[in-house]
């Protein structure tokens, strides 16, 4: 009796979940929720994409466990520049440091650099895109122009010049990317603003009174949330490298820290002799990038497939 | 029939100039007015960056005036651009010339190395997206794919440290970084400053082929990153094309599978091709920067970043502006072209 009780528990959980006609607010998530994590388990280079993505989170939160509670910074001359091997996995820099300890807490950089550009460009690229698309006329045309011309720069030498301007260091390399990295959403917003607004709810609730602050934010921000996190996947690839590159030219996160980019540039005088040096946090910066690509392509492909 | 019928012909072309320009010209003032604020507001005080901390009360006064900072800044926007506009970059710091000098000096090797790597990138990059939309999702198609992939996820200062341990290091196929062997500089006369033409121009081939020996890896590298765009859009743009009724009329026709995709298919895709060989273009010459520094390349790029550790802005400020305009010029000369050469676009 248990079993048959819980069995017809499962299926009405199944029929809840897979309903044509969600009764609820509520259930109409659930089920939305269920069929997009269905569509990226079926893409396997989504899923891959995911599974890095996840590895980078959970490396990035635990450093501490994943280095054996070894120092990222912590110098040990006698031992510089040793190959790899049981105790240096991935071998020690010029300073003697572990690369593979440093590797780990290098993630820790990455995501808050990805985490902190997401934040900023998002809804930047948001508030310019809806404002744009929904408002019109002189608002549109001023604010579109102003896309362009950020749309037109070189984003790495302009970021290069940011950062050079305002000192290294993590945060000025985020402004910097972040300067040079938002237009792109704020053209995918407003495209997607143009089309909303003219559907009949947006008249519905203009009737209503409601003001333009509210539109936008409650009701046009929400549904093009989706697009720009989709976009913001795609991108993240990019943000990485261009931080790296940031990095590698020591306008990054300043040393001793552990960054993927200045180590890479730190193995650079000994790569024909101690290739581990340069190669191992590079490749770091790879498969980082890689996966997020893999995810965004993925995303893309299950979410919107008119492309 | 009115005599001025041509008049209605010639209008929308004329619009479109003026739009050009236009933008061009708006984009520009926007360029400006960032490495502007950039030079006015970076916390380094510029007056102090010039006479020292030493100076005294009066000397910093003095400079403070001679530099014009007592005006207001929408005024001293104005007489930067000025300065801009006769091609006035100010004094770099490192190399005391003026900047413009430095950077004439500097470009060649950016502009050789970018066009060389685009060469590649086309060479490649075209036929390999064609063979991918045609063999869709089939082996050719995942294989040019997943290379693509990889060269969208590399760093390319991490590639060029990898090639040059591999192929320098270890194989010894490839000369090392700079241009040239320290054994042959200064030997040819700088020309146009593009060591490839000006060795061939004085029948210097081994200098030619030392010099091919210095461009290969890094121009090979910067290809891959150029080819994996480029074979992208074409797959993109040619699989778009290949599923339109025309294409099925072709075969119907008699006419071969791989005729419709070069005779019919292809000429189609060409004109947003363009755009994106000249987009690719674009990026290579701002791309070189991180590629220069790895390899020693002394072009633009390398320029930039030295002058950076060294605090010499109007050295970076030139250099920015100079890589910008460039940027923008092919950018808004691609989307120019596009119209241009596409019909429906000529007309409407």
């Amino acid at each position: 009796m248990k079993t048959v009780s819980g069995n017809t528990h499962l299926i009405s959980v199944r029929s809840w979940l897979s309903s044509d006609s969600p009764s609820s607010r509520r259930q109409a998530l659930c089920i939305a929720f269920v069929r997009s994590i269905l569509a990226i388990f079926s893409n396997s280079a989504a899923l891959t994409g995911l599974f890095v993505v996840l590895t980078l989170i959970i490396v990035a939160l635990f450093a501490p466990l994943f280095s054996g509670h070894g120092s990222p910074i912590a110098v040990n001359l006698a031992a510089r520049l040793a190959a790899p091997s049981s105790t240096h996995w991935f071998g020690t820099d010029e300073l003697g440091r572990d690369i593979y300890i440093r590797t780990v807490y290098g993630a820790r950089v990455t995501l808050t650099i990805i985490m902190l550009v997401s934040l900023v460009v998002a809804p930047i690229g948001l508030a310019v895109g809806t404002a744009a698309g929904y408002l019109g006329s002189w608002v549109d045309m001023v604010l579109m122009r102003v896309t362009d011309i950020f749309l037109a720069f070189p984003r790495l030498v302009l970021a290069l010049a940011f950062a050079a301007a305002l000192g290294p260091g993590i945060e000025n390399a985020v402004i910097a990317i972040s300067l040079t990295a938002w237009p792109p959403y704020a053209r995918i917003a407003r495209a997607e603003t143009a089309a909303i607004a003219r559907s009949d709810f947006i008249a519905a609730i203009e009737l209503q009174g409601a003001s333009n602050f509210r539109i936008l934010f409650r009701h046009i921000v929400p549904l093009c949330l989706s697009s720009v996190i989709i976009r913001l996947t795609l991108d993240m690839a990019g943000i990485i490298l261009t931080a790296a590159g940031l990095g590698f030219l020591g306008l990054g996160a300043q040393p001793p820290t552990a960054e993927w980019g200045s180590m890479v540039s730190s193995g650079r005088d000994v790569i024909l002799d101690q290739w581990w040096v340069s190669t191992i946090p590079g490749a770091a910066i790879f498969i980082v990038s890689l996966g997020f690509n893999l995810l965004g392509d993925g995303l893309r492909d299950v979410f919107d497939p008119k492309s | 029939m009115k005599p001025l019928a041509f008049l209605v012909d010639l209008w929308a072309p004329a619009i479109r100039i003026v739009r050009f320009f236009g933008s061009l010209g708006l984009t520009f003032l926007g360029l400006t007015s960032v490495t502007f604020s950039i030079g006015r507001f970076i916390p380094i005080d510029p007056v102090l960056a010039i006479v020292g901390d030493k100076a005294t009360q009066e000397v910093y006064e003095r400079t403070r005036l001679a530099m014009g900072m007592d005006k207001s800044i929408p005024l001293q926007y104005l007489i930067y651009l000025k300065k801009l506009f006769v091609g006035d970059f100010g004094i770099s710091v490192i190399t005391s010339q003026p900047v413009l000098h430095d950077l004439i000096r500097f470009f060649p090797a950016t502009f050789e190395l970018a066009t060389i790597a685009t060469l590649i990138g086309v060479t490649f990059g075209v036929p390999a997206g064609v063979l991918a939309a045609a063999k869709k999702d089939q082996w050719p198609d995942q294989l040019i794919r997943i290379s693509g992939l990889f060269g969208y996820s590399m760093p390319i200062f991490w590639l060029g440290l990898v090639g040059l341990f591999v192929f320098y290091g270890k194989l010894d196929w490839v000369s090392g970084p700079g241009r040239l062997d320290v054994s042959f500089d200064d030997i040819v006369t700088v020309r146009t400053g593009i060591i490839l033409i000006d060795a061939a121009i004085e029948g210097e081939w081994e200098i030619f082929r030392n010099a091919l020996g210095h461009i290969i890896l890094p121009a090979c590298i910067l290809g891959y990153y150029s080819l994996a765009y480029i074979a992208r859009m074409t797959r993109s743009f040619m699989i778009n094309q290949l599923s339109q009724e025309y294409v099925i009329t072709a075969r119907i026709k008699g006419l071969s599978f791989w005729g419709a995709v070069w005779h019919h298919a292809f000429p189609n895709i060409m004109v947003p091709l363009i755009t994106v060989i000249g987009l690719s273009y674009a990026s290579l010459l701002e791309g070189a920067v991180l590629t220069e520094t790895v390899f020693a390349w002394p072009g633009l790029g390398l320029y930039i970043t030295r002058s950076l550790f060294n605090a010499d802005m109007n050295a970076v400020l030139g250099g920015t502006i100079v890589v910008g305009a460039v940027f923008i010029g092919v950018n808004l000369l691609c989307d120019f072209l596009y119209q241009i050469a596409d019909p429906r676009l000529r007309t409407s």
